[in-house]
């Protein structure tokens, strides 16, 4: 995805509340979702995560309306979505989803147009707006533009599905497990452009997805729902790796929390050492290297620091104790 | 005696006195070429409409039909089972049976080839409507399509193959039951079959026959080249 400058990207976000949102099906004892509540600040990502059964997809679809809140009320900039017209709530929603759903019979500038042509933009804005947007996540215009969708890969159908939702620039996104049916590498590289997209668009994100090192790395506020759709924790990823809530948090998050944690921070974040002694005589670290991975290559090292180089110079070293105590530092609440 | 001789010949000339006639060898271009522009073209003109009227109607009973169906799903089976009972019909018998009503009219025939395009028309024009993969149907409904605008710019242009599929076999199937409609109105090609029958005639016989079945093939061609041009999307579908 280019870092082109999104024109009709006016930075529109909207505030979503849950308020005690429950929702059961006639003939289940349990409920889906039980008694939902959390707000997601305008313009961030929050990640619904949880094994299946917690009623992640349950919980989104009924922020659009696909599902009907049973009791309690959600809100999007203080309006109860119930009251709003089903038609006009969903236009302002940004909607993907795992297999993406374009329209075959659909070239792939004309699936991009769904919304604006709904919307009844001009010919040519609704052209303008095509052109823009396939830039923006990484496509040819020109040439994918004609295309349909039999003609994509994966990763690009979910570009194309990416735009499509992003069409008329809503204040609102929806993604259930966008990036589940990409192989590893497409996924990763689809993950980091869209991160990079967000912090231009600044858009209002609800994420599902089961995956908790996706939510880790997507989120800014995480909300792990257990089966039964209770709401086990939400907060940011780095307070949940601390500071798990309970038992089945800890479960989730994984024995490797703190490996998780590392790999939240870079080594550029560090104030690192200005000598080592015994240091690796190995190949140097990049300042953007994650924790983790510096972890990792210092044990390959036998344990001894790592030198970290910036364009030829090296700036300083990284070892075991720095990050131990970066770990304890981010643990004390310190940005991570 | 004189008056006889004016009103022409006693025994009937049948306008057919060629040397083809005489031998009725198995096949006479001499004979085709003769009567192309007076027996067999009208014959192919009046059969090309007899068949263009029965699947047009055909082709709208049941296309509102399966929209209803596919709005109403109760509808189906009636539907299904009143086509599915006219096609089993025997299609001299429904002609025979039709004859008190309409009379031996072009009504007659049509009332008769139109039942036979409604259960291939219906059934797939529903299959078709039906075919929309979830996926695409819940996505449309997330970015707020309405009932009336996933029908008219999702379910109906993802129909088209099917309903173009049942379009072919509909209109083959009319072009040929099309040639019976002589038992009850001089038209179409089944006249000179017809006649050649009784005639024991085999010029015109293979003449007659072999102009429906290049009919049939020409019509089903035309639909197949209709199909690629209006859906270019479905040939890729295959291929992906």
């Amino acid at each position: 995805m280019a870092e082109s400058r999104v024109d009709s990207g006016t930075g529109k976000a909207g505030e979503i509340e849950f308020r005690h949102v429950t929702k059961r099906y006639p003939g289940r004892r349990q409920a889906a979702v039980n008694d939902l509540s959390f707000t997601i600040p305008a313009g961030e990502i929050c990640v619904l995560v949880g094994p299946s059964g917690a009623g992640k997809t349950t919980a989104m679809k009924m922020v659009n309306r696909l599902i009907d809140v049973t009791e309690g009320e959600i809100l999007i900039d203080g309006r109860d979505v119930t009251r709003m017209d089903q038609t006009e709530l969903r236009r302002g929603i940004g909607y993907v989803i795992q297999q993406v759903g374009l329209f075959p019979h659909m070239s792939v500038a004309d699936n991009v147009a769904t919304v604006p042509r709904l919307l009844g933009w001009d010919r040519a804005r609704v052209r303008a707006r095509v052109k823009e947007l396939l830039e923006v996540v990484g496509l040819d215009p020109d040439e994918d533009g004609g295309r349909y969708p039999a003609q994509l890969s994966g990763g690009q159908r979910q570009r194309v599905g990416l735009a499509r939702a992003l069409a008329a620039d809503p204040p609102v996104m929806l993604m259930d497990e966008p990036f589940g049916a990409l192989d590893p590498i497409t996924r990763e590289r689809l993950q980091n452009e869209f991160l990079r997209l967000h912090r231009q668009l600044r858009k209002t994100v609800i994420f599902v997805t089961h995956d908790i090192d996706e939510a880790i790395k997507m989120g800014d506020k995480i909300a792990i729902l257990r089966e039964g759709g209770v709401l086990a924790q939400y907060d940011s990823p780095v307070e949940i790796l601390t500071h798990p809530a309970d038992e089945f948090v800890a479960q989730f998050v994984g024995a490797d929390r703190a490996l998780k944690r590392l790999a939240l921070s870079s080594v550029g974040d560090l104030e690192l050492l200005d000598s080592a002694p015994d240091a690796a005589a190995g190949p140097a670290l990049t300042p953007d290297t994650s924790l983790r991975d510096a972890l990792s290559q210092i044990l390959t090292e036998d344990g001894r620091p790592l030198p970290v180089s910036d364009n030829g110079g090296v700036k300083g070293y990284v070892s075991v104790d720095l990050l131990t105590s970066a770990l304890s530092a981010s643990g004390e609440g310190a940005p991570a | 005696m004189i008056v006889l001789a004016d009103s022409g010949p006693v025994i009937p000339n049948f306008g057919r006195g060629s040397t083809c006639v005489r031998d009725n060898h198995t096949f006479c271009w001499g004979w085709v070429k003769q009567h192309w522009s007076d027996t067999l073209a009208p014959a192919l003109v009046q059969h090309i409409v007899l068949t263009l009227i029965a699947v047009g109607i055909g082709f709208v009973i049941s296309l509102a039909c399966a929209l209803v169906a596919h709005r109403h799903g109760w509808f189906e089976r009636p539907f299904d089972t009143f086509s599915g009972i006219l096609y089993t019909i025997p299609s001299l018998a429904l002609f025979q049976l039709l004859v008190p009503i309409s009379g031996l009219s072009r009504l007659t025939v049509e009332i008769a080839l139109v039942s036979y395009t409604l259960l291939i028309l219906f059934r797939n024009t529903l299959t078709g409507l039906r075919s929309v993969p979830e996926d695409t149907r819940e996505a449309a409904r997330g970015m707020g399509l309405s009932e009336s605008q996933m029908l008219w710019k999702v379910e109906l242009p993802l129909a088209v193959p099917a309903i173009i599929a049942g379009l072919r076999v509909a209109v083959v199937t009319v072009i040929s039951l099309a040639t019976i409609a002589s038992f009850i109105i001089d038209e179409g090609l089944g006249s000179p079959i017809f006649h050649a029958l009784q005639s024991n005639f085999t010029t015109e016989l293979i003449a007659a026959g072999g102009l429906a079945v290049i009919l049939a093939l020409t019509a089903d061609a035309l639909l197949l080249l209709v199909q690629s041009l209006i859906t270019p999307w479905a040939r890729l579908r295959r291929t992906a």
